[in-house]
């Protein structure tokens, strides 16, 4: 670098320096990055657990460099629950999938949201099961192919898909329930202040909060990376649409 | 010092809290539900953490939330609540994490009864959920016992880095007897490096039972392989009572220890050489223990609330099926009655020497 030229941009010291697992296209690897920006405005990396999920970001430990523990497969608002009571002191937040959260961890995410838990919930939605090869997802959409429904969802025969911000904003205990997406840049930077927001709740003591991230599965949507971008919009918003769904601070009220 | 007329559930309140315990996760079920409200009552109060879970698959994922970060925790459960809680202990075995876990027996399968059972040894002592691994297994015999082997677990716990079972049955959990308030010999505390703390000037640990390449977890079973031949070497107990001469040798554990044992002073009163070996730890068994403890014993006897004989099977193993055992199997809530234990014992012991060898006909 000469002295003309200006660093504008670089990875996040939070991130360790090495090759993600995750497929072309994916947008796990956007989130781990907003979720490291945060973890370091909030200088939180010495002071914060984080529990993993069971699916694609089960090996997110490798990538996100902070103290993390395991749980067992949708388990991990309960893991979570454990270590914020044990250590109060310390920022505690679950990185989750959609069949990890929305799934088979359904009990464990409603009752962490409705005691009010003061955690942080990052919840990435991408329709489909990835790492067990591409299997219907509680959040597949109706007309979805999947490798277990390989005629596309039925609203008959699996009932169409469980809307988790929805669902979670009838609950008084939440305080921040959001959703977003890492289609592109400009929904990268909502996105980014979604998560921003989420934990600024958890260090105010405010309460439970969580962000759905709505992201592109080109592997298993079976779609070029940019198309598979270009479909959470066209496609997904349609059955998920973006936006804050409860927030108990807004001055009036109401949500946008 | 005095003592205080109290439940074996209470007991387990009073000897975790003497212990240490730093939070507690549970889900009602009967028949140990004094255990979650007492502790509802006196932890708050004490500035520990009580938290009632949503089931008992998130109680147990708890417990492995706050012993990843280094507290001492446990939960308290009955037969198919600890059956939900087989996969958390399997985590938290294989991510060599301690935990304390109280099973108060009740009938089975399934829904069963709420009546006191033993019926659970298999799923305790062979590890219970998927994988190779073992929990130590403390079986106390009366309320004082709970107190003291719920207050040992938690150094076992941490010694090891292992879960850990006392288990106990509906009876142990309600029936009201004296309980010394006493604080058993207690382990030093062991530091706990591996614990989640926040990062603090180094990298990120990462407790997980998770190594997808083989060698790693090839290497992690021979470590844990390691740690539980450590355990079955120096923590085996079991208690031998009037065995050195005894011709009938009677074998329980917890409830039925106790049953037998006064089974044992009857026969004795009638001149007749009955024993009891009673078994403390259900893993590692006391298989040597066992073994020496038999060295005029013609049969043996066990007495299980189970009826199929799973504890059977470990003294079978002991004893390389080298003598006669007669199964006292009960089920379903049964209880063997000392009067019936007695005759049982005058009658074989009554017998002509030669008509008792069964093992003769084996």
């Amino acid at each position: 670098m000469n002295a003309t030229e200006k660093k504008v941009f670089a990875r996040t010291p939070v991130l360790r320096p090495t090759i993600t697992h995750y497929c072309p296209g994916c947008g796990h690897g956007i989130v781990h990055r907003l979720v490291a920006e945060a973890i370091e405005h909030y200088e939180l990396r010495e002071r914060m657990i984080c529990v993993a999920p069971v699916g694609c970001a089960v090996l997110a430990y490798k990538y996100i460099d902070v103290d993390m523990s395991e749980a067992a497969h949708g388990r991990a608002p309960a893991v979570a629950t454990g270590i914020k009571r044990a250590r109060p002191d310390l920022f505690v937040m679950t990185y989750q999938g959609d069949g990890d959260l929305a799934a088979i961890g359904t009990a464990e995410i409603v009752h962490a949201a409705n005691r009010g838990e003061n955690l942080s919930v990052i919840f990435v939605n991408n329709a489909v099961y990835g790492m067990t090869g591409g299997q219907m997802a509680p959040t597949t959409l109706l007309g979805q192919k999947t490798v277990t429904t390989p005629a596309g969802r039925s609203d008959k025969l699996e009932g169409p898909p469980i809307r988790v911000c929805e669902m979670l904003a009838t609950l008084d205990g939440p305080s921040y329930v959001a959703r977003v997406t890492v289609n592109n840049p400009a929904n990268i930077r909502k996105a980014r202040q979604a998560i921003f927001t989420a934990f600024n709740r958890q260090i105010e003591g405010k309460g439970f909060s969580l962000v759905e991230v709505l992201s592109p599965c080109p592997t298993y949507w079976r779609l070029p990376p940019r198309k598979a971008a270009e479909a959470v919009e066209s496609w997904m918003t349609k059955t998920f649409p973006l936006g804050v769904y409860k927030d108990k601070e807004a001055a009036d009220g109401k949500v946008a | 010092m005095t003592k205080v007329l109290m439940s074996g559930n209470d007991a387990v309140v009073e000897g975790a809290i003497r212990a240490g315990l730093e939070c507690y996760f549970g889900y009602p079920i009967t028949p140990q539900n004094e255990v979650i409200a007492g502790m509802a009552a006196r932890l708050p109060g004490l500035g520990r953490v009580f938290l009632q879970s949503e089931s008992e698959l998130a109680a147990i994922s708890m417990v492995h939330g706050a012993a990843a970060a280094g507290r001492r925790a446990m939960t308290t459960s009955s037969s198919p609540g600890i059956s939900l809680m087989q996969e958390g202990i399997s985590y938290i075995a294989g991510t060599q994490l301690p935990a304390v876990i109280v099973n108060v027996q009740r009938g089975g399968p399934g829904l069963g009864n709420i009546s006191p059972a033993q019926g659970d040894y298999f799923q305790a002592t062979r590890g219970g959920g998927n994988g190779d691994y073992h929990c130590i297994v403390l079986a106390p015999q009366s309320a004082q016992e709970m107190l003291d082997y719920t207050f040992q677990a938690f150094d076992l716990a941490d010694q090891y880095r292992t879960p850990v079972i006392v288990l106990a049955d509906g009876r142990l959990g309600q029936m009201m007897e004296p309980v010394e308030l006493r604080d058993p010999p207690a382990k030093k505390r062991v530091e706990k490096p591996w614990a989640l703390t926040g990062a603090k000037g180094r990298p990120g640990h990462y407790t997980c039972s998770l190594l997808l390449p083989v060698p790693e977890l090839a290497e992690h079973n021979r470590r844990l392989q390691k740690v539980y031949r450590e355990i079955e070497r120096r923590e085996p107990r079991g208690e031998a009572y009037q065995t050195a001469d005894a011709a009938l040798v009677f074998v329980g554990y917890g409830t039925c220890a106790r049953l037998c044992r006064e089974a044992v002073d009857l026969l004795r009163d009638e001149g007749l050489k009955a024993g009891l070996f009673r078994p403390i730890t259900l893993w590692p068994f006391p298989s040597k223990k066992l073994a020496a403890s038999l060295p005029k014993a013609r049969t043996l006897a066990v007495a299980e609330l189970s009826a199929a004989g799973q504890m059977l099977q470990d003294v079978r193993l002991a004893t390389s099926d080298r003598l006669p055992i007669e199964f006292l199997g009960y089920a379903g809530g049964e209880a063997p009655s000392v009067k019936g234990l007695v005759a049982f014992g005058r009658k074989l012991l009554k017998k002509p020497a030669k008509k008792s060898m069964a093992k003769e006909k084996r």
